[in-house]
C-alpha cells in the first residue's frame, strides 16, 4: 500500500489535470481521480507492463471521465470519437499577428480563465489529445496508446486542436485589441 | 509548396519533426508567406501559453482529502 501511495502522490495532479479536461466540472474531476486510482489498484495485477504506468493510468481516467460526462448528460452516448468531424478551424482565418505579446496585456488569472473558456469550447476528442500531448508532454504514441486511438488519428485531432484554439484565441485577443483602441478614442 | 500543402505539415514544423529536405521546403514557403508565418507563431504561441499557465491546480488542502479518501477505498477492497 505505501507503494501505491507514492505513486498516488506522483501522478495525482496530472490525472486531475485532464479529468478537469474533459469534465469541465471540478466535482466530477474529484470523483474521476479517487475511481481512477481505486480501478488502477483493483486492476494492477492486470497492468502488463509492455506501457509506462502512467500511460496505462490516463487510459483509465479518461475512461472514468467520459464515463463521468455520459452521466451528467443523463445517459447520453460521449465517446472520444464525439464531434471531430467538424471542418471549424481547418483553414486559419483570422490571420492577424498577435502583437503585442497578449501575455503581457492580462494578468495570470484572467489569462487562465480565457485560456479555460476556449478550450471548453472544443468537442472532448480534440480537448482531451491537445491536453495529454501538449499540456502533459505524451508523445503522440504515448497518447495514441492512452486512447486506444491509432497514430495518424491522434496526429489530425492534434493538428485540428491546435488551429481552433489558436483561431477562437485569437479572436479573443482581437476583441480586446478593438476595445482598447475604441476606449483610447473616446 | 501551397499554403494548404504547408499547413499539412505544421505540426511536424511544430514539433521538429520534419525531414531536412523538407523543412528546408517550408521555410523556403514561409519566406514568402506571411499568412503562414504568422499561423506557424500564433500556434507555437497557443501551445506555450497552455503549457505555462496551470488551469486546474490542485490545492493541498483537496488533495490530501483525495488521498485519504483514496487510501480508505483501496484497503477496503
Amino acid at each position: 500500500m505505501a507503494a501505491y501511495e507514492k505513486l498516488v502522490k506522483q501522478y495525482d495532479r496530472q490525472v486531475f489535470r485532464i479529468a478537469n479536461h474533459i469534465v469541465q466540472n471540478r466535482e466530477d474531476a474529484e470523483d474521476v481521480v479517487q475511481d481512477a486510482f481505486l480501478k488502477a489498484y483493483e486492476k494492477l495485477d492486470q497492468f502488463q507492463g509492455n506501457s509506462k504506468f502512467y500511460t496505462w493510468l490516463v487510459r483509465i481516467a479518461v475512461n472514468e471521465s467520459l464515463m463521468r460526462l455520459r452521466k451528467r448528460r443523463t445517459g447520453r452516448m460521449v465517446s472520444i470519437d464525439e464531434d471531430v468531424e467538424t471542418d471549424e478551424g481547418s483553414m486559419p482565418r483570422d490571420l492577424a499577428d498577435w502583437s503585442p505579446d497578449p501575455e503581457a496585456l492580462y494578468g495570470q488569472s484572467e489569462m487562465a480563465d480565457i485560456l479555460r473558456k476556449t478550450i471548453q469550447g472544443l468537442p472532448p476528442g480534440f480537448r482531451v489529445v491537445f491536453a495529454l500531448r501538449d499540456v502533459e508532454g505524451l508523445s503522440t504514441e504515448e497518447t495514441a496508446q492512452a486512447l486506444g486511438l491509432s497514430v495518424p488519428a491522434v496526429k489530425s485531432r492534434l493538428l485540428r486542436a491546435r488551429l481552433q484554439l489558436r483561431e477562437r484565441l485569437s479572436r479573443y485577443f482581437k476583441r480586446r485589441d478593438q476595445k482598447q483602441a475604441q476606449d483610447g478614442a473616446k | 509548396m501551397t499554403c494548404t500543402e504547408f499547413l499539412a505539415q505544421l505540426d511536424d514544423m511544430l514539433d521538429q519533426d520534419a525531414a531536412l529536405p523538407l523543412r528546408a521546403d517550408l521555410q523556403e514557403h514561409l519566406r514568402g508567406c506571411e499568412h503562414c508565418e504568422i499561423t506557424l507563431s500564433t500556434t507555437r504561441k497557443t501551445i506555450e501559453i497552455y503549457r505555462s499557465h496551470e488551469l486546474y491546480e490542485l490545492p493541498e488542502e483537496l488533495r490530501d482529502r483525495l488521498h485519504k479518501a483514496i487510501v480508505a477505498k483501496c484497503r477496503k477492497c
